[in-house]
């Protein structure tokens, strides 16, 4: 993987250099041949668009919210201006402002160490999301979208004109960058508001300092693996951090190709250069990884002791279930899984399904531990009522506790419960599961007794 | 703190003496260029490269390149808090100590350490260093090469203070030189000052200059100065970015500088002048020493 992306980066230069060598073949390739063609032009959006640079608002968005103001501004004639829209305005489907502005020509930012802006806005806010190295997939330099996406989450604005600064996580890598600028923000509060953006150039500060990389959050994990099924090193772990002139140490976000990534032992896991791990063989390995030569804070230890072994294939008539998570039906939508409270875990699923046909709970259950005599899972059930909302009077619930008996370890369990023994009180107090109407199942609930990790596949009502 | 507006930009002209000669080349403040200019075209000379020392003749030396502890013949230390349990006067919130973690000699350079832990009573760890009664000495040059650590609260110092003329003689009157101060928030500020009585604390007579386009903590600088009667010159790599005189003193207040100086290298965390660390703080931070010299006044200055 990692000669494919060389040969792709440089597949250009290449090019060039076999171009000198025909026409110059007695002399060798001098260090003052100049390769790359990209303009090096820093500037983005001064007093109006930079050479090449367009403007490409998301799907979804408020198309018209940006527009160049000559009366508001901090320097020159003119700034950029972005009105995001309030909650539920017809012309933001997606109820947010945000756009991308490339230079599909691409340049070379090699030579800077931040993006750079002043801005303010008509009321404190965060921009929910703003950076560069967005593309939309249309870079002819690139073999995937954004590859180099640079994201500074909740940057906060005030209503004075100030300097911010977005740093590159490795400017090494930006020779033929497109994605010169992006922003995405929805309402504060439900309300719309608006801000300005000028002076926007990459900048040679020469203060951005003290890299700190970062992958999965920092922390050090250890996980267990199954061969052939591929998992991502998570996005929303990758970051880098700079200590700016001011003191304050910034972070953005970063794309897994500002990283390069290592596995202890390639004979257990690989990880490719996007952070894609393909677990290969028995035994442990730790992931790991660089940026710019700077070792990333955070780790996974992952063991892999074999396949992973699949649940049964459910065998039901589709007609007479309704599944809220199995690859052998369609499944109800689910606003989410492992909805953390209290020592619980929760799915929820919205609409609320009607079960009022039903008669059975299935779901297949696995745990890799030893079952220790008191150890217990509860499962639990509850139903919203008419209202289908939480709380007003009308919810029922019901549990049932599965014992150690009924429990072993390292194999699936399928569990096929009738509805009718729901009869428990809920840990949250609720009654009524059995006799209710049972037409607003919101909610299902495992809690478990002695047994830290659960592996759940096949959950769906059905009738016989 | 009142140091900052104490900074006064000294617009006095650099010396005939510090021009014209071999040395680094001119890298200062507009207001210096323009001088060196206008006496460049006096002086019929080829190029405008400044010299910011003159003094050559070695006195005492230590390049740090004998792993483990510093050489006991010229270093001693500072332990704990301060004679007061004060922060050494200013609050700091570390315990200075002699121990390897946070005072050791690796690959050529001493490394002081602040650690954040538990440690007789205080938060943090770090060491200070002095030639007490080892080595002082009246004008010169001294300079050190360190790269200073960084981060909300951390400040490191390469300073000196005057030998007592009698066992109540005390701080301001002994007089102060600080060569090199940072606050570890300002990572592109280097602070130079002179205490004595009368001019200590806020008061001091002080200059911070600011690197442009870099900064302290990102690679080692030369950090000096060149003390004479009746001066002293800083000056951080080859640049000369201020010079005291007892024409600087406020009205009245006594030169405290002709006589006995010892050095003091030191690593603290927190206290007023800095503010605390906080959760953005990076621990450990360490300031490393590629070496120490100092040079004999030449008396011809």
């Amino acid at each position: 993987m990692k000669n494919r992306k060389f040969i792709y980066l440089h597949s250009t230069f290449l090019l060039s250099l076999l171009l000198i060598l025909v026409s110059g073949c007695e002399r060798e390739v001098s260090d003052e041949v100049d390769f790359a063609s990209f303009q090096t032009n820093p500037e983005v959006f001064i007093d109006g668009f930079s050479g090449g640079l367009e403007y490409l608002p998301f799907g979804g968005s408020k198309l018209d919210a940006f527009s160049v103001d000559e009366e508001v501004k901090y320097k020159g004639t003119s700034s950029m201006r972005f009105d995001v829209p309030n909650f539920g305005d017809p012309e933001a489907t997606l109820g947010f402002a945000g756009a991308i502005f490339p230079d599909y020509g691409g340049r070379d930012l090699s030579g800077y160490d931040a993006l750079t802006f002043w801005a303010k806005a008509s009321k404190a806010a965060s921009i929910d999301q703003i950076g560069f190295g967005s593309d939309f997939g249309e870079s002819q330099f690139r073999d995937i979208q954004d590859k180099y996406l640079v994201t500074k989450q909740n940057l906060r604005i005030s209503t004075g004109w100030a300097k911010y600064v977005i740093p590159i996580p490795d400017a090494s890598k930006l020779i033929n960058e497109s994605g010169m600028f992006w922003y995405a923000e929805g309402p504060e509060d439900g309300d719309g508001y608006t801000f300005w953006i000028d002076e926007l150039k990459f900048e040679k500060l020469g203060t951005v300092a003290q890299p700190r990389p970062a992958i999965f959050g920092g922390e050090d994990l250890e996980a267990e693996a199954f061969i052939n099924i591929q998992g991502q090193i998570p996005q929303e772990g990758l970051t880098q951090t700079f200590n700016l002139a001011s003191g304050v140490n910034e972070t953005v976000f970063a794309a897994p190709s500002y990283f390069t990534f290592n596995s202890s032992d390639v004979d257990v896991v690989r990880v490719s250069e996007l952070g894609v791990l393909t677990p290969v063989g028995i035994g442990t390995t730790t992931i790991t990884a660089t940026l710019g030569g700077v070792k990333a804070q955070g780790s996974a230890a992952l063991e892999v002791k074999g396949g992973f072994n699949l649940a049964p294939v459910p065998t039901r008539n589709e007609e007479n279930v309704i599944s809220i998570f199995s690859d052998a039906y369609t499944n109800v939508p689910v606003d989410n899984y492992n909805g953390f409270f209290g020592g619980q875990t929760t799915t929820g699923t919205n609409p609320t399904i009607d079960a009022s046909g039903m008669t059975f709970l299935h779901v297949d259950i696995r745990t890799e531990e030893s079952i220790d005599s008191g150890d217990s899972i509860v499962i639990e059930l509850i139903d919203f009522g008419a209202d289908s909302a939480f709380g007003g009077g009308n919810d029922t619930g019901g549990g049932i506790t599965i014992s150690s008996g009924d429990l072993e370890s390292g194999t699936w369990i399928s569990l096929d419960i009738p509805l009718a023994s729901f009869t428990n009180n809920t840990g949250g107090g609720l009654s009524g599961f059995v006799n209710g109407a049972r037409a607003n199942v919101a909610q299902l609930v495992f809690a478990s007794g002695g047994i830290s990790t659960l592996t759940v596949d096949n959950m769906y009502f059905y009738t016989e | 703190m009142n140091q900052i507006n104490q900074v006064q930009m000294k617009e006095k002209m650099i010396p005939q003496r510090y021009l014209n000669r071999t040395g680094g080349t001119l890298s200062i403040m507009n207001k210096l260029v323009l001088a060196g200019i206008l006496l460049l075209s006096f002086s019929c000379a080829v190029d405008n490269e400044q010299t910011v020392t003159n003094f050559t003749q070695l006195t005492m030396q230590d390049e740090f390149d004998t792993d483990g502890a510093p050489d006991g013949s010229i270093w001693g230390y500072d332990i704990g808090n301060g004679p007061n349990g004060d922060g050494w006067g200013n609050q700091e919130l570390q315990y200075y100590t002699d121990r390897p973690e946070n005072v050791t000699i690796n690959n050529g350079v001493m490394i002081i350490t602040a650690q954040e832990e538990s440690f007789q009573g205080s938060g943090y760890t770090s060491a200070r260093l002095l030639t007490k009664d080892k080595f002082s000495q009246t004008y010169g040059r001294f300079e050190a090469r360190i790269r200073v650590p960084y981060g909300q609260g951390i400040w490191p110092a390469f300073w000196m203070l005057g030998v007592q003329d009698s066992p109540t003689e005390i701080w301001p009157f002994i007089g102060e030189i600080d060569i090199m101060e940072m606050r570890g928030q300002d990572p592109t500020k280097l602070i130079g000052s002179l205490h004595g009585p009368g001019y200590s604390g806020g008061e001091a007579i002080s200059k911070e200059y600011l690197l442009q386009n870099e900064r302290l903590d990102t690679g080692f600088h030369v950090y000096g100065i060149e003390w004479g009667p009746d001066y002293v010159n800083h000056y951080i790599d080859d640049v000369l970015y201020n010079q005291i005189t007892p024409e600087d003193l406020p009205e009245g207040a006594d030169w405290v500088f002709d006589n006995d100086f010892y050095i003091l290298i030191n690593l603290a965390v927190g206290g007023s002048f800095v503010g605390s660390p906080n959760a953005e703080t990076v621990f450990p931070q360490t300031m490393l020493v590629d070496y120490v010299r100092v040079y004999k006044y030449n008396g011809l200055n």
